[in-house]
């Protein structure tokens, strides 16, 4: 039984408070296109991608003129390049990365990821030889996302991957300096990374996932923002309530679109992700809903209490909407595509030290945040580990996409355009990890990854 | 299978006329339709079957959008599904 007040809710969310499917991600295993010839491999990428993920736009946009929702990114991940690649050249995964980008461009979507490599335990050659690369690989491709795991839980941190990625950051921001160093925006150094992801940049398909699949990240923070608004003065287990019920009409769309893209493609339907996705547009922002919570402004005190107890309630509302619930699934705090961090670190209320913290009880990590172009190398090694650290410690996803904007400076800012948005310089600590990052080896895993 | 037709924006001449025009000439046929008109501003939902749709749904709730946007109206044509999913377990 269809009722008025429920199909206008529908409207009004999707019409005024920013609704939308943001990912429609189909993964795609390259296992079988394995080859020792470099060409013989990237013709059998190509043709893999391009086949398999064929009616992957035309399918999303045709459910989203039916359904009336829209699905703003139609994605493909692909399993880690260097788990395909072995120990080929660094020029051969250079030609690689370059036939992801002709694949993205064939098939019409906006993001490709998977130019990635998973070396927490340690590095083989190939994975050493597409590291190598990955500036380059950044600053020629424009569709090409990248990834690096360089700690687990289980495996504990490799500071030598974390060290090798230090330098990896600034070389792609220096080859990337004439676009604002947006290379680096296209680059995320993980701890225990997902291997369903949807999101960009770090999604990957990986090892133990089927032929293909179809993943779905759900969005609507501005959905969340207007609920709370509208409970008005209630207290907290009430507000918590409103979050989850909001949380689960969100996700039942989401649901809905991943369920029907899986039986149209024909291909199996593997999870939702339930994260508060922001976008720069006004009334998109994760920062207003924790605002609209009764804070001043994000990274107030009370800041991380907030954000959790809002990540919390969206997991529980979303979890039962969803069949199979996977990939990041939390609040994403990227300070560049979220109109209110960028007003909250420009007010100088937001510090790189507080959404640190707030990213132990949210998904992801350091997102999207701009430093001086300057910064040494060894300081961002240091970022990389404290936030990976925190993922290990808390068996957790945590990961770092920090952009060193070259030859800016704390106070400037860079605009990427689009969804990546407008980031402030954000200013460092000037002391020195040096010492420490430079000890390399493994920090080793924590007591509490011993569960059996 | 049905869908939901909205339509909002200032009240003129002919809304419901134009809307009902379009489900004919494609084989929609309308179940039921609600109204108000609040301060000029005009608000329908019109429940219609789509099975016997003589286009494809996608390319029905473009012509029906691209009849609001003539006449600087809101309309929007989603399947039922979406409504039913939200708000039902």
């Amino acid at each position: 039984m269809l009722n008025t007040a429920d199909i206008l809710e529908t409207i009004g969310m999707i019409r005024e408070e920013n609704l939308d499917i943001r990912t429609v991600t189909m993964g795609i295993s390259l296992l079988d296109c394995v080859s020792e010839d470099v060409n013989r491999l990237c013709d059998k990428v190509y043709d893999k991608i391009t086949r398999t993920a064929e009616h992957l736009v035309s399918t999303g946009c045709a459910i989203e003129k039916e359904y009336g929702v829209p699905i703003v990114n139609k994605r493909v991940s692909v399993t880690p390049i260097s788990q395909i690649g072995g120990a080929i050249s660094p020029e051969g995964y250079l030609k690689l990365a370059h036939t992801l980008q002709r694949a993205a461009k064939t098939l019409g979507i906006n993001f490709i990821g998977g130019f990635s490599a998973l070396v927490h335990k340690g590095m083989t050659a190939g994975e050493r030889n597409l590291i190598s690369v990955l500036p380059e690989a950044l600053a020629e491709t424009q569709t090409v996302c990248a990834s690096v795991n360089v700690a687990t839980t289980k495996a504990g941190i490799n500071m030598d991957a974390i060290r090798l990625m230090g330098s990896t950051i600034k070389r792609a921001a220096y080859l990337t300096r004439d676009n604002q160093s947006i290379g680096c925006a296209k680059l995320v150094v993980f701890a225990n990374v997902p291997e369903d992801n949807p999101f960009m940049a770090g999604a990957f398909h990986g090892v133990g996932e089927p032929d293909a699949v179809i993943n779905v990240g759900v969005s609507g923070p501005g959905v969340v923002a207007a609920a709370i608004r509208r409970a008005g003065d209630c207290d907290l287990s009430e507000l918590a309530d409103v979050i989850k019920k909001t949380a689960f009409k969100i996700t039942r769309v989401g649901q809905l679109v991943a369920s029907e893209a899986a039986r149209r493609l024909n291909t199996p339907f593997g999870i939702v992700d339930l994260s508060l996705a922001p976008t720069p547009a006004i009334g998109d922002s994760v920062a207003h809903i924790l605002e609209e919570m009764g804070l001043e402004s994000c990274g107030a005190c009370g800041t991380t209490a907030a954000l959790a107890m809002l990540n919390d309630a969206v997991k529980k509302g979303g979890v039962m909407a969803s069949s199979h619930v996977g990939g990041l699934s939390g609040a994403f705090i990227p300070v560049s595509e979220d109109a209110g961090m960028i007003a909250a670190v420009e007010r100088g209320a937001l510090t790189i030290e507080k959404l640190e913290a707030m990213t132990a009880v949210c998904s992801v990590g350091l997102d999207m945040i701009a430093v001086p172009g300057d910064t040494p190398e060894e300081v961002i090694c240091g970022l990389i580990a404290d936030e990976i650290s925190i993922g290990v410690a808390n068996t957790k996803t945590t990961a770092v996409r920090v952009i060193p904007a070259y030859g800016k400076k704390a106070g400037e800012s860079v605009s990427f355009g689009g969804l990546l948005g407008t980031a402030p310089i954000m200013e460092l600590k000037p002391y020195s990890p040096a010492k420490f990052v430079s000890r390399g080896g493994r920090i080793p895993a924590p007591i509490h990854s011993l569960k059996n | 299978m049905k869908a939901v037709i909205t339509v909002t924006g200032r009240d003129s001449v002919g809304i419901i006329s134009h809307v009902s025009a379009l489900c004919t000439a494609h084989n929609a046929n309308i179940v039921e339709i609600t109204q108000s008109v609040l301060s000029e501003y005009f608000a329908m939902i019109m429940v219609v079957e789509i099975n016997a749709l003589d286009i494809p749904f996608a390319d029905f709730a473009d012509l029906l959008a691209a009849t609001g946007r003539e006449r600087a109206l809101d309309i929007r044509a989603m399947h039922e599904d979406i409504f039913n999913t939200m708000h039902h377990i």
